[in-house]
């Protein structure tokens, strides 16, 4: 879970410089909760994205999920529904308006909003306990987002 | 009892950690040293009797092997820090000469005490954790220097206070002039910080028995502390507890031994009240 410092520097980057083509978390135009537009301006990769949902450095979904499809990942939590059919259940817009800021979909949901970067209370340095500082990012960047949304997608029961 | 959901689509995520973890609190019953009887569940005490019916022991949440030891003083490895800790009682330190011995005579003079701690203290006019009240004795009655309040010396006498009253019923007071700091307590543990946006009750009030991850979820009770945990096989205190648990929502944490730890401790001590006392328990 520390490791995310690195992920943390690069996404700095990208949102303080910001990309071109990207919009910004405080731009996010959510309707309903779903977001029509692409986040990074550049089509997802499935691939990346199933990395990211089991990867503890990155989204760490299957903290809270459990996914059939990454049956190769141990350890899936079950704080909320599995994830199998997902992208049956939903439309990529309502996938990508629940990654980005679940709560906008889940009144009070306990899914964290990976695409927020305002509105925490004591917000910390990522694991270390500390303050944060100008290294604050999102969880996720625009791109990683992106990939996530492509691999919910292929989630059919 | 609605909370010991059976979810679906468990069994497939149990089936990955390795058969160790099951929905819920473990049924089992602690007998220590085969001659005291633990209160590990009770009725949740009236305060809280609208978040849960029953409360468990963190005990119940551990897996068959970690129980086991718990039950006896001969494998329980924070007995040997609580040992430790008996020589300290006896030994002087300090500008005046004097060791805990002196004035209270042997350590099961300390029986009662942990169920009723954090406590209000009149002559301080402040609420005072165990470790407070120790730090206290020492630099102003012993004229010695006082301990880390995180540290190994200090839980290890802590521990020894708790061992003596293992058994009886945590039993902490949130009225009168302590009410204020538990108020603060309650507050801070409904309040979600961090980037995870998470409070304590997301975890232990809302989803205890479930799986996040690889750990199974208690309900955060800490009637077992100091805990000397497998992990890091030391013992370890409240508040390096609520230390890392805040950590892992991504925020900033608050102080050991500060106020807000303070509060917080009172407040989840309560939750508490009705458990026996069981530090030092054995924690993964
Ligand atoms: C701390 C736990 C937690 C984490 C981490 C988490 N979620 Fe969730 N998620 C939930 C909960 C709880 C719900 C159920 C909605 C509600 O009522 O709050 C949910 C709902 C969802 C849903 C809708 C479920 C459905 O099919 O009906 C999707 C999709 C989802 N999450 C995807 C993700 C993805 C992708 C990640 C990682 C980037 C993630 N979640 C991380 C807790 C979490
Ligand atoms: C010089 C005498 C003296 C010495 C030495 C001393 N204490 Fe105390 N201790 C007291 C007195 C007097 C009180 C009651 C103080 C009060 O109520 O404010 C007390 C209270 C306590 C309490 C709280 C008891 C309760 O019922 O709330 C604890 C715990 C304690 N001492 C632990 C220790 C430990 C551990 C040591 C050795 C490291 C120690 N004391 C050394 C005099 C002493
Ligand atoms: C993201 C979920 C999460 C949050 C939020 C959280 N904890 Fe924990 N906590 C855990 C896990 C996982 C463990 C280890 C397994 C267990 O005992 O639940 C744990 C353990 C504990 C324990 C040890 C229990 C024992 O029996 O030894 C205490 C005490 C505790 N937490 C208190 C808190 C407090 C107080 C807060 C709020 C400041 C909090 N936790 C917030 C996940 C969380």
């Amino acid at each position: 879970m520390r490791t995310a410092l690195a992920a943390l520097a690069a996404l700095a980057l990208s949102t303080h410089a910001g990309l071109a083509g990207e919009v910004a978390p405080t731009d996010v135009n959510y309707m309903d909760g779903a977001v029509e537009m692409s986040l990074s301006g550049t089509a997802g990769d499935a691939t990346e994205g199933r990395s990211i949902v089991g990867s503890k450095k990155k989204g760490n979904c299957v903290a809270c999920h459990m996914v059939s499809d990454l049956a190769d990942v141990p350890f899936h939590g079950e704080i909320g529904p599995p994830l199998d059919g997902a992208g049956e259940r939903w439309t990529e817009a309502e996938l990508r308006g629940i990654v980005a800021n679940a709560k906008l979909t889940f009144e009070d949901s306990m899914m964290p909003s990976f695409y927020k970067t305002e509105g925490f209370i004591r917000p910390g340095k990522a694991y270390t306990g500390k303050a944060a500082d100008d290294t604050f990012g999102p969880l996720l960047t625009a791109q990683q987002i992106e990939d996530v949304v492509a691999y919910l997608v292929t989630l059919k029961e | 009892m609605q909370k010991i959901k059976t979810v679906l689509g468990t069994c497939a995520a149990m089936a990955l950690t390795a058969g160790v973890a099951m929905a819920g609190p473990a049924e089992d019953k602690l007998i220590l040293n085969e001659e005291i009887e633990m209160v590990t569940v009770t009725t949740a005490p009236d305060h809280m009797s609208d978040a849960m019916d029953t409360i468990y022991s963190g005990w119940h949440f551990r897996g068959v092997e970690t129980r086991a030891m718990q039950s006896d003083d001969f494998d329980n490895p924070g007995m040997i820090a609580v040992e430790q800790a008996e020589d300290a009682w006896n030994t002087v330190d300090g500008s005046e000469g004097k060791s805990c011995a002196s004035c209270h005579d042997g350590s099961d003079s300390m029986a009662g005490v942990k169920p009723v701690y954090p406590k209000w203290s009149e002559a301080a006019g402040e609420v005072r954790t165990l470790e407070h009240q120790i730090n206290d004795c020492r630099e102003n009655r012993m004229g010695a220097e006082k301990w880390k309040y995180t540290g190994g010396t200090m839980q290890g006498m802590v521990a020894l206070i708790a061992s003596v009253s293992r058994g009886m019923p945590v039993n902490v007071a949130i009225d009168g002039p302590a009410q204020s700091m538990w108020e603060q307590g309650k507050e801070l543990y409904y309040t979600r910080t961090g980037q995870l946006e998470l409070s304590c009750a997301n975890c232990h009030e809302d989803n205890y028995g479930m799986m996040i991850r690889a750990d199974h979820l208690s309900q955060g009770q800490i009637n077992g502390f100091p805990v000397y945990r497998l992990k890091n096989t030391k013992l370890n205190s409240v508040h390096a507890r609520f230390k890392g648990c805040v950590r892992d929502t991504r925020a900033e944490t608050y102080k050991p031994g500060g106020q807000e730890f303070i509060a917080l401790e009172l407040y989840v001590t309560s939750r508490g009240n009705g458990l026996s006392v069981e530090g030092p328990s054995i924690r993964n």
